[in-house]
């Protein structure tokens, strides 16, 4: 079976690889790029633990085939830091233990900063609904939310 | 979050510093199970029964075998046969047959429930070895599944193994029928207790089976070497558990397996027990290949977990001034295929925040054709709490008491005898509860209509159990703790806390790692609200291990008696020449010079963690076109003993508390009428989402546990057990409806408003 040649962008560098048409966009940044940081909880697009942007929209990567990111830019949670420097988000994600067993944080903070492009200053009830599809077992959310709240007042100031 | 009382001589504890491994985890770094590459690895996937009960006539495998990129098939047959084996050791992590755990794993001659393992294989993706394990035909014959309690309990109804061994969970259970087995607790003399009591109240509840809902599967690799030394990455709340299982189940020495404790990605209970680990171990024999193997979601609802449904008749009398006399109490729980449920600490904490003089508690648990039944966060609490806290509302309105002060009348305190007999330990009882009256929530008025306000009360015990560490002081100050319980939530900071606390030094200098099976000596699982207790213990003694060598060196170093060396805070100094003083830091820069960098030990192994109370406060609007119940507010109140980390503190009251509502909202497996699972995603299978919760305010109070050296008690468990009970409340509160059954999903709700109309 014919492998497809797919280039792409991810996290701003120029990416090729060779996948299966039936391999998601998940199973590819995981298995084929070793890019890790995007989790499978379900892969059927009812958990966010894998979301990431695809040219700055935010979709899940295990409803995604890899070959439809074809010409795409990618974003990850790996790009959100800028190398050591974290992104706001992720320094209050820490500061208000955001995370328990932190499986779903990757997910949450690529959705959150998707949020905060779109809307820098949301109300509790708008991040509560735009981060509805990312589940979170551990934590109840409450301090994910006082994160996210958080961020936002502090990136416009 | 309102903030423990500061009264406290700590210096680290109860500050709210950050955790080492936080960065990692939040740049998409951090490895979990399934994040293991390691070279020539192959993927496994398994052939699941869809049947939930049926015998195993026949399995071809030829098809599967000869397609290309399949390296090996397994199937029942490859594993050791076994004979009963139940480990009996005190620190024995599974007291579960290990004969049923391995038939769980891999289905020898009958499937017992949707979802049993039948075969497995190993390709070289993951997408093929799905393919090849589709071209497995297996021909079943298929039998009749029981599944529902009463129905297993009848008579009429066969055996569902011809023999067994009797669940052992917390409480050992005996035989008795041919498909339960079951226990008895008593207290008090009173036969007449009900008989004479002035008000008596009697209700039956029933709870479907919920899973514990990491979002991480379980995933695991695994590599046999040609010397025999099998090695295992894998996401577990014990790694020695996992060890232990492995080595009977594969009849092979603990010396040679190797468990690799990887980031779990949430547990709850459901992760200290193999499920796909030792078909990826064989098949990792047969190939010579590394072997991963991962759980789809729809696998993991169907092959692990659930926590059980069960059916609770709850009995309480009281006088009329609202005493409570005597309470009898019959728990039956699923047990599911095998037995070993958790209706055993179901029974220890039905009822054991009262005081009650006469009580009888029957557990018994129910073999049926459904997934063995696990623990899950204070397990098997939270259907009897839902009934008992639903019970005494009831019982408080007919006495015409407010359900908070009845509570409160009936507090059990220091002393009073539990259902066990044993005498009540510390406790801060009252003190919860006299917060919960004393807070804004429970005197702020409701708002509008179809409103109202609930409560529920809870007591969990957890446990102590073993825990070992090690601590390397070196040369340039900075100290190692290697542990040996998973970390699921933040435990390296809290442990790393209490190792500063005691050395002096600042937490930052502290890093905490967990250890594999082979490099630190054996630690029971990361259950039971244990870890920042009883390994707390342990990296205390450790932590005053170093300290003592560490003056040992100072001694040496100026040239006095070991007895003349002052230990302050962190530094040391010569009593005969107080002039003569080194800091922690000072001291650990001339261990080069004295005898190298210092590595000690800790061991402990508490009887209990102190008991963990929780009290609930919710107000809940009804909408009555549809049966919705909202959470309009809702206050969590704990006592901690000692809030290491309040943020962690009431992270895991939070957490506990979402876990608690979904329970009580939503979440339920649905079987079809030939037993199989319905909801095997996570859209049908619904958890809570940030939309259906709302904040969820944390009072912290501090009754120091009097068995560890900081007064910690576990934290963990217990909040996960008030919300249905205090969410029911509230609905009858607000609707006048009382529900009897979880979940309280619209549908339900909404039928029982119609009852009420008609
Ligand atoms: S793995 Fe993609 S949404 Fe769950
Ligand atoms: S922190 Fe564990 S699932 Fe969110």
């Amino acid at each position: 079976m014919a492998r497809n040649h797919v280039t792409t962008t991810i996290n701003g560098d120029p990416v090729e690889f060779l996948c299966d048409t039936e391999q998601t966009l998940l199973d590819v940044l995981r298995d084929e790029l070793h890019l890790t940081g995007s989790k499978e909880g379900c892969a059927s697009g009812d958990c966010g633990a894998c979301s990431v942007t695809m040219d700055g929209r935010l979709v899940c990567a295990c409803l995604v085939l890899a070959v439809e990111t074809q010409g795409a830019e990618v974003e990850t949670i790996e790009g959100m830091a800028d190398g050591d420097r974290l992104h706001p988000l992720q320094q209050k994600f820490l500061d208000h233990a955001a995370l328990q067993c932190g499986v779903c944080t990757p997910g949450f903070l690529v959705a959150a900063k998707s949020l905060l492009e779109r809307n820098p200053d949301p109300t509790e009830s708008e991040v509560r609904y735009w981060l509805a599809g990312n589940l979170c077992r551990c934590t109840g959310y409450d301090k994910i939310v006082r994160a996210v709240l958080d961020t936002a007042a502090e990136m416009r100031e | 979050m309102s903030e423990p009382n500061n009264r406290r001589p700590y210096r680290v504890l109860g500050t709210t510093p950050l955790r080492e491994d936080g960065v990692e985890k939040v740049m998409g770094q951090a490895r979990f199970a399934d994040d293991v590459f390691l070279p020539r690895m192959l993927h496994a996937a398994v052939v699941r029964s869809p049947h939930a009960h049926a015998k195993i006539r026949k399995i071809s495998t030829h098809k599967a075998t000869a397609m290309p990129g399949v390296f090996a098939v397994l199937t029942g047959s490859d594993f050791p046969t076994l004979e009963p084996t139940i480990l009996s050791h005190s620190d024995a992590s599974t007291t579960d047959d290990l004969k049923d755990i391995s038939e769980n794993c891999m289905a020898r001659d009958r499937v017992l429930y949707d979802g049993h393992v039948v075969a497995a294989v190993a390709a070289l993706s993951r997408h093929v070895a799905q393919q090849a394990a589709e071209a497995i035909d297996v021909e079943y014959e298929i039998l009749a599944p029981i599944l529902d309690i009463e129905e297993a309990l009848n008579e009429e109804t066969p055996a569902l193994h011809e023999d067994f061994t009797p669940g052992q969970f917390v409480l050992q259970t005996k035989k008795a029928s041919a498909n339960a087995s079951g226990f008895e607790m008593n207290i008090g003399e009173d036969q007449d207790a009900f008989s004479t009591a002035e008000v008596v109240v009697e209700k039956r509840y029933r709870t479907r089976c919920v899973h514990q809902g990491y979002i991480e599967p379980h995933a695991v690799t695994v590599q046999w070497g040609s010397d025999g030394i099998m090695t295992v990455w894998t996401c577990t709340q014990g790694h020695f558990a996992i060890r232990e299982q492995l080595s009977i189940v594969l009849q092979h020495p603990l010396s040679k397996i190797k468990v690799i404790p990887t980031e779990v990605g949430g547990g709850f209970g459901g992760k200290d027990l193999i499920y796909v680990e030792p078909a990826a171990a064989l098949l990792a024999k047969k190939t010579g290949c590394p072997v991963k193997m991962v759980m789809s979601r729809a696998e993991t609802l169907r092959g692990t977990g659930p926590s059980p449904g069960a059916v609770i008749n709850v009995r309480l009398a009281s006088d009329k001034k609202g005493t409570l006399l005597a309470a009898d109490l019959e728990l039956l729980y699923e047990a599911g295929a095998y037995p070993g449920g958790p209706v055993g600490s179901a029974g220890l904490a039905a009822t054991s925040r009262y005081k009650i003089s006469n009580q009888t508690i029957r557990g018994v648990e129910v073999l049926l054709n459904k997934p063995k039944m696990k623990q899950y966060r204070a397990p098997g609490g939270v259907p009897v709490n839902f009934a008992v806290e639903s019970t005494i509302d009831i019982l408080a309105s007919k006495v015409g008491i407010d359900p908070l002060d009845f509570r409160l009348k009936n507090a059990m305190a220091e002393g009073d005898r539990m259902v066990t007999g044993l005498p009540c330990p510390k406790i801060g009882g009252r003190e919860l509860l006299e917060a919960v009256r004393d807070h804004s929530h429970y005197r702020t008025p409701l708002s509008g209509p179809r409103q109202g306000r609930g409560m529920a009360y809870a007591l969990w015990f957890g446990a102590g159990k073993t825990s070992s560490v090690s601590m390397t002081v070196h040369g340039d100050g900075s100290v190692l703790l290697n542990v040996g319980t998973p970390d699921l939530s933040g435990t390296r900071l809290t442990l790393s806390m209490q190792a500063a606390e005691v050395l002096g030094i600042d937490v930052a200098e502290v890093s905490a790692r967990v250890l594999d099976t082979d490099s630190i000596a054996f630690s029971y699982k990361t259950v039971a609200s244990r870890t920042t207790h009883s390994t707390g213990i342990a990296v205390y003694q450790a932590a005053n291990n170093a300290l003592r060598e560490m003056a040992r060196r100072a001694a040496v170093y100026w040239d006095i008696e070991e007895s003349s060396v002052a230990i302050t805070r962190g530094s040391f100094s010569d009593l005969g020449n107080p002039s003569r003083c080194l800091s922690f830091f000072e001291l650990a820069k001339l261990l080069e010079k004295l005898g190298g960098p210092i590595t000690v030990y800790g061991n402990a192994s508490p009887g209990s963690n102190g008991c963990q109370l929780a009290a609930h406060l919710v107000d809940v609007e009804v909408e009555v076109d549809t049966g919705k119940i909202n959470l309009l507010r809702y206050t969590a109140f704990q006592d901690a003993g000692n809030a290491i980390h309040p943020d962690y503190v009431s992270g895991q009251m939070q957490g506990g508390a979402a876990q608690g509502v979904g329970w009580a909202l939503n979440e339920a497996y649905f079987y079809s009428e030939d037993g199989k699972l319905l909801n095997t995603s996570l859209l049908d299978y619904r958890m809570p989402t940030a939309v259906d919760l709302p904040d969820i305010e944390t009072v912290i109070l501090e009754t120091p546990n009097p068995n560890h050296p900081f007064g910690v008690r576990g934290v963990g468990e217990v909040p996960i057990m008030p919300p249905a009970g205090a969410i029911a409340n509230a609905l009858y509160n607000a609707a006048g409806i009382r529900m009897t059954e979880l979940p309280m999903s619209p549908g339900t709700v909404l039928e029982k408003i119609k009852e009420n109309i008609d």
